[in-house]
């Protein structure tokens, strides 16, 4: 007898006949996206005093080939605060149109915008919460930044699992495992980077990016970086990586393209 | 009038011998009892502005909006049913968050007049429905820029033409009104409500074909015009409302927003001001009348 699952609760054929498959759907059952095709990788971000700022680079891969090299990962909603996402490059597309329909929304009323970075975190999770809980996840990961109800520096990640998470420092994909070490250095807790200068915060996400793109294969020089404060945002979208030193690439076998 | 007792005028989307649709011409009987509202399409933008009658003093000042923001660079207003106007701008939002879902690109102001003309016809189609209480008028700026298109990531090809027209200029204002029978006209200036008559000869005045006439100047030409309007309705109370959309290198960036409070209180002392005057000039009139019987 045929035990497998797709004969689970259909008519056995030793004693009906073969079943006629030609009423069945051949299409299975419904797939949803189970992979991301285009890809951006890390984003970095660094509480300061005044404020955050926010990195991701400017590729988006396509497995590995570098597909496009001008891609904005940084998206501003409503000059209050920034996302910078990870993961897929089209469900990045479609989030950054439902913030734009939320940011219409917002205008319908009089009193005009009243939701800071720490809603759109909330409503950003509960989102991405829900598309995986239909299993049709979007498959990012995201860090929001900007100010919340009390005008503090505000900072937290949410992905494709609907999963959240806050702290001073914040480092999606390859930079979870590269550039957070770095980070937390520099702030390894609240109060450390409630005195961080915005100079010692860019010089960490700078250095950061650096790092990233010295390790990362599906990195690339060309930088996206965005400093929030009270005073508004500042998002610059084509910096280029300075000071590189590829110096140590000698003493390791098997970078780049020296093969033995 | 000349339908009563005649019949035709009973159901809606039946027509008269000589060729009239009379609950039509009812809903327009609505309008012309409703606050004056007007637009005015300026070189550098478009102002919206409504004459809002007081109908109790227990209504909080300043709530109870009659203007509203249908996209970000579009603002709607009407006169007329109230709860119609509300319905027009619900289902103008759809339209625009439609086309925006569709194209990827907001709506112009030219065609959300043409996609709410056709949904106001159809309510005169029907007899199971009664046409739209309301004249709306639409106004908004087009960007004269290329916009990203929604949700776009990349700046697109870095050499050749890019799709781009050498010479072609974009957007600017755009004013509409459109009637209960979804008959929907682009002007210059656009009056509707009870004091449609005198908004409208006022705005003639202004020579708006010209397209000299600046948002600043547009701002307190509105507000006179609202003013000198209600004259006509003197016994009863009113608030100004008024909004906006300018350029992109304008005070609202493109966007469809209220006056500031400060701008549209000396827009509305000046209009206090000229009114005043005109009294005075009346009374020398009057003066002068007297002196030529004597």
């Amino acid at each position: 007898m045929n035990h497998l699952p797709q004969a689970w609760g259909r008519p056995r054929d030793d004693v009906y006949g073969a079943y006629d498959s030609s009423y069945l759907q051949n299409g299975g059952p419904t797939q949803h996206t189970q992979r991301p095709i285009v890809t951006g990788t890390s984003v970095v971000a660094l509480k300061f005093k005044d404020g955050v700022v926010i990195a991701a680079d400017n590729l988006a891969s396509y497995g590995s080939l570098a597909r496009f090299t001008d891609v904005k990962r940084l998206r501003k909603f409503a000059e209050t605060s920034v996302v910078g996402f990870g993961g897929d490059v089209s469900d990045m597309q479609y989030l950054d149109r439902l913030l734009n329909s939320l940011d219409i929304q917002e205008a319908y009323g009089s009193s005009g915008h009243t939701l800071n970075a720490q809603n759109l975190h909330t409503y950003l999770s509960k989102v991405l919460y829900k598309r995986r809980s239909d299993f049709n996840p979007l498959w990012n990961q995201l860090l929001v930044a900007g100010l919340d109800g009390e005008s503090k520096p505000f900072l937290a990640a949410a992905d494709l699992l609907g999963t959240t998470f806050s702290s001073p420092s914040l480092a999606t994909g390859y930079g979870a495992h590269l550039a957070q070490p770095l980070l937390r250095n520099v702030a390894p807790d609240e109060e450390a980077a409630s005195k961080l200068s915005l100079e010692q915060a860019l010089e960490a996400v700078k250095e950061s990016m650096k790092v990233l793109f010295y390790r990362d294969a599906r990195s690339m020089d060309k930088y996206s970086i965005a400093v929030i404060t009270k005073d508004g945002i500042d998002l610059k979208e084509n910096e280029q990586l300075e000071k590189q030193s590829w110096a140590f690439a000698d003493q390791i076998r098997g970078y780049g393209t020296q093969v033995n | 009038m000349t339908s009563i007792g005649t019949g035709y005028d009973l159901s809606n989307s039946v027509f008269s011998p000589d060729g009239r649709n009379f609950q039509v011409e009812y809903a327009v009987k609505a309008v012309e009892n409703g606050g004056t509202s007007i637009g005015i399409r300026c070189k550098d933008g478009v102002v919206l502005a409504v004459e809002k009658v007081i109908s109790s003093k227990l209504l909080k000042a300043g709530a109870n909006k009659r203007i509203a923001t249908v996209d970000r660079h579009i603002g709607a207003v009407s006169s007329g049913l109230v709860p119609d106007g509300r319905h027009f701008v619900s289902h103008a939002r759809d339209e625009a968050a439609n086309w925006r879902s569709v194209y990827k690109t907001p709506i112009t102001v030219k065609d959300l007049a043409s996609r709410m003309g056709g949904y106001l016809q159809a309510y005169t189609l029907y007899s199971s429905v009664r046409p739209f209480g309301i004249t709306a008028i639409v106004g908004g700026w087009d960007s004269e820029l290329e916009l990203p298109v929604d949700g776009q990531v990349g700046s697109g090809p870095i050499s050749g033409a890019g799709g781009k027209v050498e010479g072609k200029t974009y957007g600017g204002p755009g004013l509409y009104m459109i009637e209960p029978s979804g008959m929907y006209w682009g002007y210059y200036g656009a009056a509707t409500g009870k004091g449609r008559q005198t908004a409208k000869a006022e705005l003639e005045k202004l020579d708006l074909a010209a397209g000299k006439l600046s948002l600043e100047d547009g701002v307190k030409e509105a507000a006179r015009i609202i003013y000198v309007a209600h004259a006509d309705n003197k016994d009863k109370e009113f608030e100004l409302e008024m909004t906006w959309i300018s350029n992109l290198d304008g005070p609202t960036k493109g966007r469809h927003e209220e006056v500031p409070k400060d701008i549209l209180e000396e827009a509305e002392r000046l209009a206090k001001k000229h009114l005043e005057g005109e009294e005075d000039d009346e009374e020398t009139k009057d003066d002068d009348k007297d002196k030529m019987e004597e």
